[in-house]
């Protein structure tokens, strides 16, 4: 008696159908992540219709099928990038030897760690935005939301999936833990600490899913390398997913950045009162929420000297962002790599090996790559004919991990005191003020078309259904 | 020694909305597309039109196609520069650039027998420079190249009746299309391919002739999956010489139930204003009136539901005579309080030879406070000829009202309020 219907219920290319193992497994999981989804997934969204995306395979006609679906019955998939014949390890002590099938014994305490700390940010990023949908700015707005939140669900599926097929009980556990755990729960938190702060308003979800969301691609896109070859693959294809979840963040803030520039012209103004008054978001603000989120998501890629890195990148379980575009040995043995220190209140350059430092040499390919991001935000202004310029802060600002924690370092890289520190924090950092200002504009409008005055429509609708498309009926 | 240019259509990644995630150039069979640090762009001739990259594109900027000579593919680096897409060439632009006038109908318009007429270049009036290239702010978003010459659509013929008097010289159809269960959906002032059977006189299939559609959003009969088209029998070429069109006379010859290729929909910026009290100018000749029918059409429907205050409607159309002129009686029948309509007669014998830029001047009044307004939206299509005359007619009721012509014709372009469809 079997409680789920394989090859219907949950699509998949890893033959589960014939996997009497992991189907005993899936079968215990399964109930308890219907109850995970009801209590903590989004709030009030048991009877909407929803219009999603779903993958039912991995080629590209087969991965984007959408429809009006319940979450609840979202068909959470299993997917594995298809396997490239004799790929072979290409960094690392290994390089050169076949990729493995299989956890080799002596990594198997740092995989599990990898895939479980991977793992516990999915379903803690649907419990951060649960409350979104009371307050979304358009019908448009909520459907992507919904979609980030079900394709968070499937990343989840899909670390569990490994965990269950490849490291027995210990990955079964491992597994259930990763629903006890609750974003924000004092007693049972998320692993990381990024993922136990609220998402209090949609421009810090936008800011979220475009940084945050950001590090996971990262964070993909390093073990899409891995030399543990199920791992490489089911990385390769979420990462197909959070390219949308970064659209939402980047299109977002665009979005916000373009109604509040309109306003600008419109009232000819800069004044940030009048704008407040007239019911945008003033840059400033934009600029503080961007150093925040900025800043405490650099922070997610580690400390700037771990031996771990080492350890994962020699053995082979981490590679590096594009790992195989790079032109170097692969093995980075005598190489070194540029890391920041405050010396004498002043912040300094330091050669340090770069095998210890691979989380800075991440954490740098991820700044350039969000700055990319900001400069297109910056052409929407420019567009409207407006002198302000957005900006990335610098690496060493608000850090609070690594050398740089606790170091008081200003947006444009200036070590000063605490004194100085606190006289200027609120010019840097969203204050009170600017978080109670932009929660009071979240008021909820799902009438097809229509859109909060904060936000602008976009450019295009989802599937190239019209805006003003009704993706979710409420029934 | 002139070779035609040879035609393809470029897949272009619209810089604006792309946020360069990286997707498409990891799903990407063959390698064709490549970014640098601002942004990502497909390579032209590596692409082989597998569509594998479109649907795991998150933002849609994947899905643009420009019509272009093989010889003038933009390249890679030329895209890498862009902050923005270039517009899209005209059929004009298309034909200037030496490209084959059939091969450009494929694409852009039907271009029947067209002669070869040599442009003065001492004619510094431009009239085409005037047409906007961008839709109005509040056109619907209309899909495009649903259906591509690889694989029409069919479509089922549930109507085809003569809508002018018959016996006269330009006999025009009205040819009703149905699509059955198939996606197909278009908006006023799109046009579909229509494929004809069998081969040219190379041996070749035949091309694609484009046909404005004449039928609303909605369906020419409300709530169905169908639309109409225009079509007059061409019997001679632009010089009078005799020559019986291939798609034209096989379009006027179908019986209902007969089975049509079709590909498309084409057009993403002659498209109506949908904002309440917008005005319409729309100015025609012969079969350029199918997409004026469509758009008078999808108002008269919302004018009836009574939950849209449209603005002005004001028709200028042209033919040689009433009885040669399509849908003479359904225009005769619409309120008058619904739309302002204006006939020029060239042919009509007994009387003065009169054109629609005789029409427009005699209206310039009431035009101009139209012109004016940032509301109005104004739309010309028929033929060639008529093009130029129609814009200097403009120009004359703007400046014989103390305006500039140069500042307001700038506008109404960059606002997508000027809409020349010629052929």
């Amino acid at each position: 008696m079997s409680a789920i219907n394989y090859s219907e219920k949950i699509p998949n290319n890893v033959n589960l159908a014939e996997d009497r193992t992991l189907q005993r497994a899936l079968e215990q999981w399964q109930p308890n992540f219907i109850n995970w989804w009801d209590d903590m997934g989004p709030e009030g969204s048991t009877d909407m219709d929803v219009y999603l995306r779903t993958a039912v395979s991995v080629d590209p006609q087969g991965w984007a099928q959408f429809g009006h679906v319940k979450m609840r019955d979202y068909r959470w998939g299993v997917f594995l990038n298809p396997g490239e014949q004799d790929r072979q390890i290409h960094f690392g002590d290994h390089i050169g030897e076949k990729v493995w099938q299989d956890v080799p014994g002596e990594h198997r305490a740092n995989l599990r760690r990898i895939i479980v700390t991977q793992g516990d940010t999915e379903p803690a990023s649907v419990e951060q935005q649960r409350h979104l949908g009371l307050t979304a700015p358009s019908m448009y707005d909520l459907r992507n939301l919904f979609q980030i939140n079900v394709e968070e669900g499937r990343h989840l599926w899909a670390m569990v999936y490994l965990l269950h097929k490849y490291f027995g009980k210990d990955g079964r556990e491992e597994a259930d833990a990763l629903l006890q755990r609750n974003s924000g729960n004092e007693d049972n938190p998320r692993i990381l600490q990024a993922f136990n702060e609220k998402t209090p308003d949609w421009l810090s979800f936008f800011m979220f899913t475009y940084f945050t969301d950001r590090d996971g691609k990262f964070q993909l896109c390093a073990l899409a390398e891995s030399a543990f070859d199920p791992l490489a693959r089911t990385t390769k294809f979420m990462l197909t997913e959070e390219a949308h979840h970064m659209f939402v963040g980047e299109s977002g803030v665009s979005r916000t950045i373009q109604r509040t520039v309109d306003v600008m012209n419109q009232l000819k103004t800069d004044d940030v009162a009048k704008l407040r008054a007239a019911g945008v978001i003033d840059l400033p603000t934009i600029q503080r929420y961007i150093n925040f989120h900025f800043s405490v998501t650099i922070d997610l890629f580690g400390a700037d000297q771990s031996s771990n890195a080492a350890t994962f990148y020699s053995s082979g379980l981490k590679g590096r962002y594009e790992e195989g575009k790079r032109g170097d040995d692969h093995v980075l043995k005598g190489n070194s790599y540029k890391i920041l220190s405050v010396e004498d209140g002043k912040l300094v350059e330091k050669e340090v090996p770069m095998l210890n430092a691979l989380n800075e040499v991440l954490r740098d390919d991820y700044i350039t790559d969000s700055k990319g991001g900001i400069d297109r935000w910056n052409r929407v202004i420019t567009k409207a004919g407006i002198p302000f310029t957005l900006k990335a802060p610098h690496k060493a600002f608000h850090r609070n991990i690594g050398s740089l924690s606790g170091t008081k370092i200003t947006p444009d890289g200036q070590v000063v005191n605490e004194a100085q520190w606190m006289a200027k924090v609120g010019e840097w950092l969203p204050t009170n003020e600017d978080r109670a200002f932009v929660a009071s504009l979240m008021g909820r409008v799902v009438e097809p078309g229509k859109f909060a005055n904060w936000i602008a429509p976009p450019v295009m609708g989802i599937n190239r259904q019209p805006v003003n498309f009704d993706y979710v009926r409420f029934n | 020694m002139n070779a035609p240019t040879e035609l393809f259509n470029q897949h272009l990644i619209d810089p604006e909305i792309c946020i360069r995630c990286n997707t498409c150039e990891a799903t990407c069979p063959v390698g064709a597309i490549t970014h640098d640090s601002r942004n990502y762009v497909v390579m032209a001739d590596k692409c082989n039109f597998c569509m594998a990259c479109v649907p795991p594109c998150p933002t849609g900027s994947i899905d643009n196609w420009h019509m272009r000579p093989k010889s003038a593919a933009y390249t890679v680096q030329e895209q890498l520069s862009w902050d923005d897409l270039p517009p899209a060439l005209s059929e004009a632009e298309l034909l200037a650039m030496g490209a084959d006038a059939s091969a450009v109908a494929t694409a852009v318009a039907e271009v029947s027998a067209q002669s070869a007429s040599s442009s003065d270049p001492n004619d510094v009036f431009n009239s085409a420079a005037y047409g906007a290239t961008v839709p109005p702010w509040s056109a619907a978003h209309p899909y495009t190249n649903l259906h591509g010459p690889k694989a029409p659509i069919s479509a089922t013929v549930v109507g085809n009746v003569q809508v002018n008097e018959a016996g006269t010289a330009n006999e025009t159809h009205h040819i009703v299309l149905d699509f059955g269960p198939m996606p197909f959906p278009v908006l006023e002032g799109q046009s579909i391919g229509i494929v004809p059977p069998g081969v040219d006189a190379q041996g070749k299939p035949h091309h694609a002739r484009q046909y404005s559609i004449a039928s609303p959003r909605n369906g020419e009969r409300a709530g169905y999956n169908n639309l109409s088209i225009t079509v007059k029998r061409v019997v001679e070429d632009h010089d009078g010489q005799p020559v019986k069109g291939v798609a034209s006379n096989y379009l006027c010859d179908l019986q209902t139930g007969d089975a049509v290729q079709v590909i498309g929909p084409f057009g993403s910026s002659f498209l109506m204003p949908n904002h309440p009290k917008s005005h319409i100018v729309m100015i025609c000749t012969g079969t350029g009136s199918a997409p004026m029918r469509a758009m008078t059409e999808w108002r008269r429907r919302l004018r009836q539901s009574g939950k849209f205050e449209g603005g002005k409607l004001m028709l200028f159309f042209g033919a040689r005579t009433q009885k040669e002129l399509p849908y003479f009686g359904p225009l005769q029948k619409l309120p008058k309080d619904f739309i302002d309509i204006n006939f020029a007669f060239s042919r009509e014998a007994g009387q003065t030879k009169r054109y629609v830029q005789d029409l427009l001047r005699e209206r310039s009044a009431d035009l101009f406070e139209l012109l004016k307004d940032p509301n109005t939206y104004i739309y010309v299509c028929g033929l060639k000829s008529m093009e130029e005359g129609v814009v200097l007619a403009l120009r004359d009721v703007v400046t014989q009202a103390g305006l500039s012509w140069e500042s307001l014709g700038s506008s109404l372009k960059q606002e997508g309020r000027l809409h020349l469809e010629t052929y």
